[in-house]
């Protein structure tokens, strides 16, 4: 090929074309600002003001302390149920209680909560019976309560798979005309996983109003983010899909509790799905049975007991002079009162019907299961004439 | 009466019941415009519009876990996973949720979901388009598992799986979509739960579903010239399975042979078989006997029929069923003699 002299001449001043306006940013709106969004310090001191992130109001903020006292008390009730042998296993969100909490304050009692196993204490501060929410960990039976009664699907122990089930409700709501928004939690370790790929995929293609909310608290069981991801952070998956994106300090509720109801707003004005990710961090070990010491410094631990987001709350509250000593001893006793009633309905030994086993396996069961549950009776009533004998 | 393609009898139970009930929304890879590879929803998306009958990304985990939410709002989801083996990028959400809600929530929540499987062989297809994976299905408690052989009963049973109360895996036979018989619509042949004797005889039973179904009638119409006359047994419904019909059958006849295209090992078939013998032992003249496909990843389409159970195959393993009383050579302890 030939170059024309034509081809090689530099452009003059006088032959370049008018300056045309830059092609809009495709990416403009998605991306997540680079900082965790944080409108308190650690320390409870405030931060200025922004204006895309608008504080909540006093009352919200008050109610939000109210439920992390009490959902701190649970969380603690429950580790000491485990240890006397009335849970199976718990995993514990201590640490966690902005997320847990604002997660569900900033829904409505009509949005859809999808939980995984880790959220005992955001499903409780949803108004649902501790009791209720601790079944599945009992050891009773699954799922405790009625998912469409309290509109909270079953806490999620397979990993990610909440994330499409929210999209097709979510989708499935707007589809019949109601402006249910689903709200899908989700740990770091799950966004490796496909279906946290296929659920916003599907949410973004659908425009189904979900808010996707990472708890990122830096392990999944041992393995550190590091493992899950080689992204700047995990807000930053929103891009790829075409969803808007932020992240926020987890352990600042003032700030968790702004970023949410902004993207449940922006769920529920028709705008498709919300990507929130909060950096927290998960004080206790993933559950009972396991022994953190083998994979975190104590030195990471200790640090991320100064950024206590009940403690920062508090103090920013207090020196609001929106909550005194009173209201404080006040809700420490609420706390004292729910962890002894739960206490002593846990401490009940539940009652169990083996027969039971054959219901809801099917709208009816079929003959087969007819069959066994016969068996199965049977066995029962012969055990029960040998204890007789005995 | 007049004279249709399966495929065409599983169009019309779309349409009908879609028609029927607005709930019923229908949605996969390719169904929209398209009508779907092998044309089961051709027409629905210009009929119905595309917020009932719809594409979405290529995902079968996503399109079953999406369908888990649509029911869960209230909606009666139908979809389709393209092929067979297609289907097993979906098999947790299938296993883990769709079988198990109702269960995990004591009734509180069910998801009534179709998920329509294109499924075995016998078509040429290249690799990952002819699996027999009904057992992985039937092996899970909370899924019906339905599969028609007939025009008749394909658009019955598919009717009868969207208004069904739990999930159905509904198991299309892709070589027989092109099959064509009289058929008078709508037909509602029989509900779940219940194989049909397809030919009455009285020396043995066949018992078969879905594929397999033909290969047992046409094997059954050339033992008359063997002098046996054999019955055979659809299946149709393999969960919620009929003991009833298959045990009146070889109570009958005294002997049986499950017939079945998947690989046989730890299969549907090897689960007839062991029901019949518990049921019907001392009814039994010989060993219930099974034909299947081989032990082996479907094979290359050169070599898909010395995999597929043949009339051939059929009439040799009904030869094995002791008809002189003496056992089976096959089986003897090596040197001994019957």
């Amino acid at each position: 090929m030939t170059t024309t002299p034509q081809a090689v001449r530099r452009a003059s001043p006088r032959t370049r074309r008018p300056a045309t306006p830059a092609a809009p940013d495709p990416t403009a709106g998605l991306l997540p600002t680079a900082e965790p969004v944080r409108l308190l310090n650690p320390d409870g001191t405030p931060l200025p003001p922004r204006a895309d992130y608008p504080e909540p109001s006093v009352e919200a903020l008050r109610e939000m302390y109210r439920r992390m006292v009490v959902g701190r008390r649970f969380d603690v009730q429950a580790t000491a149920l485990t240890k006397q042998g009335r849970l199976a296993v718990y995993p514990s969100s201590r640490g966690q209680e902005a997320c847990q909490v604002g997660g569900v304050l900033a829904v409505r009692d009509t949005d859809w909560v999808f939980p995984t196993y880790r959220e005992s204490m955001a499903l409780t501060a949803r108004g649902i019976d501790p009791v209720e929410v601790l079944t599945l960990l009992r050891g009773d039976w699954h799922c405790g309560y009625d998912p469409t009664r309290v509109h909270t699907a079953p806490q999620c122990t397979p990993l990610a798979t909440q994330c499409v089930h929210a999209a097709g409700l979510a989708y499935g709501e707007s589809y019949q005309g109601r402006d249910t928004v689903a709200l899908a939690f989700i740990g770091d370790g799950a966004t490796s996983e496909g279906d946290f790929h296929e659920g916003v995929n599907f949410a973004a293609v659908f425009k189904a109003p979900v808010v996707y909310f990472v708890q990122n608290n830096k392990y999944a069981i041992s393995v550190p983010l590091s493992r899950q991801t080689a992204a700047p952070s995990l807000a930053y998956k929103g891009v790829g899909y075409g969803v808007p994106s932020e992240q926020v300090d987890g352990n600042d509720p003032v700030a968790v509790l702004a970023v949410l109801t902004r993207a449940v707003e922006h769920a529920r004005s028709g705008r498709g799905p919300f990507l929130v990710e909060a950096h927290t961090y998960r004080m206790e070990a993933h559950t009972n049975a396991d022994d953190a010491s083998r994979y975190r410094d104590p030195d990471e631990v200790e640090a991320w007991r100064d950024r206590d987001p009940v403690a920062r709350l508090e103090t920013y509250l207090r020196a609001r002079g929106v909550l005194d000593d009173a209201a404080v001893d006040a809700i420490a006793e609420e706390a004292e009162a729910y962890a002894a009633d739960l206490r002593e309905r846990m401490n009940a030994q539940p009652t169990v019907d083996p027969l039971s086993l054959f219901e809801h396996v099917y709208a009816e069961p079929t003959p087969q299961l007819v069959e066994q549950r016969e068996q199965v009776r049977a066995e029962l009533a012969a055990a029960r004439d040998s204890e007789g004998d005995a | 009466m007049a004279t249709m393609t399966m495929a065409k009898a599983l169009n019309a139970a779309l349409a009908d019941a879609m028609l029927d009930d607005d709930r019923v929304v229908v949605f996969g890879e390719d169904v929209g415009q398209l009508g779907g590879v092998f044309r089961i929803t051709d027409g629905l998306q210009a009929r119905f519009g595309d917020k009932r009958c719809f594409d979405t990304p290529l995902a079968e985990a996503g399109i079953v876990g999406f369908a888990v939410g649509l029911a869960m709002s209230g909606l009666r989801p139908v979809v389709e996973m393209q092929f067979d083996a297609f289907a097993y990028p979906a098999f947790e959400q299938i296993a883990s949720h769709v079988a198990k809600l109702r269960n995990r929530t004591r009734g509180a929540l069910s998801v009534p979901i179709v998920i329509r499987v294109p499924y075995a062989g016998g078509i040429g297809g290249v690799e990952h388009h002819c699996d027999s994976s009904e057992a992985y299905y039937a092996h899970t408690p909370g899924l019906k598992v339905v599969t028609p052989a007939t025009v008749e009963d394909a658009y019955s049973l598919l009717r009868t799986a969207i208004d069904d109360p739990d999930p159905v895996v509904f198991m299309e036979p892709k070589k027989l979509y092109f099959s064509s018989a009289e058929a008078e619509l709508p037909a509602r042949t029989a509900p779940f739960g219940t194989a049909v004797v397809r030919r009455a005889g009285t020396d043995a039973t066949l018992v078969a579903y879905g594929p397999a179904v033909p290969v047992a009638l046409e094997a059954a119409e050339a033992a008359r010239e063997e002098g046996w006359d054999l019955e055979v047994v659809d299946v149709r419904t393999i969960v919620p399975f009929d003991d009833a019909t298959v045990t009146a059958s070889v109570r009958k006849t005294g002997r049986c042979v499950v017939i079945q295209e998947a690989q046989g090992f730890a299969g549907v078939g090897a689960e007839i078989a062991a029901r019949v013998q518990e049921r019907c032992f001392h009814a039994l003249h010989a060993p219930v006997l099974r034909v299947s496909g081989l032990d082996i990843p479907y094979p290359a389409p050169m070599l898909e029929h010395t995999h597929l159970p043949s009339v051939d195959r059929v009439l040799d393993t009904v030869a094995r069923l002791q008809w002189d009383d003496q056992p089976d050579p096959r089986w003897l302890p090596q040197g001994s003699v019957a």
